[in-house]
């Protein structure tokens, strides 16, 4: 009896009773503070050159190496530029990457995706063939791949990235279009002798454009990280152009001379994917009334 | 025809559509491949020979079918930079890759599985929260950086870790895991912060299930549910993630290498790159990307160890 009543007493003990629900919050927080991130380094980047104290590329030998503080806020690089300046102007890089990225990955593999799902049989078969060749790579081979073939560069960067950036766009479009297809409104609209075109982005498209408005936001924070990888390795954005991944690379060669060069560009791409990464997962719970929050 | 074998075949495609978007990529670049290969100061004669060592002067089907026929015999072509196979070249660096990977998804699984479980035993309290948060973070900052950061702070404030460089585990064990620890954490914990959510996620989701109700009904010690029932379960859809995670990493690697100096695929594929070495990038490619699908093909087979309900008769 003891050994029952202490068993018993152990396992309530290691083991909650019964997983507490979700608590619902008044505000969304993920929301909140990833579009916080996310204005602050769209306006860092729009308003560079006014909140820029010094011109990024300008080489100031004298200055070379100099520690954070006085009139070089976050110090100088080893030939003596302003690394602040650089990250303010390395925000643009990334907020025009991450966007040209997902608007070439999220056209093409959402039309791809809209084709496949809602003609379904051999154009189906054919496109997610060509989708599964994409995804038997992993995303960052991809993408050198393809910088490989092209040759390092800023468009290239983003033309590589958007390529990788397919496959998951097409996937999802296609889910969704193969169960939007069959629903009343989309049969609805063919009886009315609307053609597929129409149809599908018309009425289909609107219907899904909740998930893919998310998934846009996660392949941003994905952009904004392959583009620092590419560049840090090298094959992304070329100097003098301030990128966040290139200043890493360029701090390489004087890390314990200057680690302040590669701590704070490293902090710039954190909050960029944190912001991106955060604003989805919020957007996704408001886009989901299981999800929604607020008052009871 | 038992389900490995039929598993197997199916790497076949796979390995044939990498190698297909590998050629086209490589192939079809704009401009003169040789011109490319060799830099604009080369002699019209060494572009000749280039030319007609690699048979450029050729059409592009009868060189893309003789590629695939060396490819299948596995020869992946000599690079110009090395003056080497290129199959030896990526055979030697293949364990410095395989290690950091493995080490990295060890890291993985040992941070993600405890504080996975952790987390969803006391869901939404401030330590649960905490994690989340910490998963966040972990998700948002970059391999590099981190590895970067480590170096920083650790290799050169301590003796214990090399700043750079590697060490086969046939000539130094001790070494080899020396050389291997910073790398592996710093690609690991990435991962970990995508694995731990999965892991909270699905225990939670397991705790909830009848079973638990009825095991704990009967008097089971809460570790003894955890460990032999809800754990086994909620390592299923764990386990699928973390092998994709694998192919994550092969590509982590690329990055991570180069930041530590470790002499491995990833490397010998940028060295490829820098030196315009085509041949040296295309077998680099086909060799992570090979390794990627039989990675994959490896976590389908681990599926029936884990889940006894997965049958492959």
């Amino acid at each position: 009896m003891t050994l029952t009543t202490r068993r018993t007493w152990r396992a309530t003990r290691t083991l909650a009773p019964v997983p507490v629900p979700r608590p619902r919050r008044r505000y969304n927080l993920p929301l909140l503070v990833g579009g916080t991130l996310v204005v602050v380094i769209a306006v860092a980047g729009v308003l560079a050159p006014v909140l820029s104290p010094w011109d990024p590329t300008a080489i100031d030998p004298v200055n070379r190496l100099k520690a954070p503080g006085g009139g070089h806020p976050l110090g100088t690089d080893r030939l003596g530029r302003d690394v602040l300046s650089r990250i303010l102007f390395g925000s643009r890089i990334a907020v025009v990457v991450g966007a040209v990225a997902v608007a070439i990955g999220a056209g093409t593999g959402v039309t791809v995706g809209l084709v496949s799902g809602y003609r379904a049989g051999r154009v189906d078969a054919f496109l997610m063939r060509v989708v599964d060749g994409l995804m038997a790579f992993p995303a960052l081979l991809l993408a050198i791949l393809v910088v490989a073939a092209l040759g390092p560069g800023h468009v290239q960067t983003m033309t590589a990235i958007g390529i990788v950036l397919i496959p998951t766009f097409a996937r999802l479009a296609r889910a969704q279009a193969l169960a939007a297809r069959n629903q009343e409104f989309v049969i609805a609209a063919r009886a009315l002798g609307a053609s597929d075109v129409v149809v599908v982005f018309r009425h289909v498209l609107p219907n899904i454009a909740g998930p893919l408005l998310v998934q846009s936001t996660v392949a941003f924070s994905g952009a904004v990280l392959a583009e620092a990888s590419l560049s840090y390795l090298g094959l992304g954005t070329q100097p003098p152009t301030p990128s966040w991944g290139g200043m890493l690379q360029e701090a390489r060669d004087v890390l314990f001379v200057g680690p302040w060069l590669a701590i704070y560009p490293g902090i710039a791409i954190a909050a960029a994917v944190l912001g991106w990464n955060l604003f989805g997962d919020g957007l996704r719970d408001l886009l989901d009334p299981r999800m929604r929050r607020g008052p009871r | 025809m038992p389900f490995v074998v039929r598993r197997l075949v199916t790497v076949v495609p796979t390995v044939l559509v990498v190698a297909t978007v590998t050629f086209v990529a490589l192939q079809v670049i704009p401009g003169d491949i040789a011109q490319i290969m060799l830099g604009i100061d080369a002699r019209p004669e060494d572009l000749a020979q280039l030319r007609r060592e690699f048979g450029l002067d050729r059409p592009l089907l009868v060189r893309y079918v003789e590629w695939l026929g060396h490819l299948a015999r596995g020869h992946l072509g000599t690079s110009i930079s090395y003056r080497e196979p290129v199959t030896k070249l990526v055979v030697e660096r293949l364990p410095v890759t395989l290690s950091v990977a493995s080490s990295a998804m060890l890291v993985a699984a040992g941070l993600a599985l405890p504080l996975g479980v952790i987390a969803a035993r006391r869901a939404w309290s401030p330590l649960d929260l905490g994690v989340l948060a910490g998963s966040q973070v972990g998700l948002a900052v970059p391999t590099f950086w981190m590895g970067i950061l480590l170096l920083l702070w650790l290799a050169a404030a301590t003796p214990i870790f090399p700043l750079q460089g590697y060490v086969a585990l046939s000539s130094h064990p001790l070494d080899w895991a020396r050389h291997l620890v910073l790398p592996a954490v710093a690609l690991g914990t990435e991962r970990a912060a995508a694995l731990v959510r999965l892991v909270r996620a699905s225990v939670l989701d397991e705790l909830t299930r009848d079973y638990v109700r009825t095991a704990r009904g009967k008097g089971l010690l809460g570790s003894v549910i955890l460990r032999r029932h809800v754990l086994r379960n909620a390592l299923v859809p764990v386990l699928t993630v973390a092998g994709l995670q694998l192919g994550y990493l092969m590509g982590g690697t690329i990055v991570i290498e180069q930041v530590f100096g470790l002499p491995g695929l990833g490397r010998l594929l940028l060295q490829g790159i820098y030196a315009r070495d085509l041949v040296v990038v295309q077998g680099a490619v086909i060799m992570i990307a090979v390794m990627f699908a039989l990675l994959n093909l490896a976590v389908d087979l681990l599926y029936a160890v884990i889940d006894p309900r997965i049958s492959y008769d």
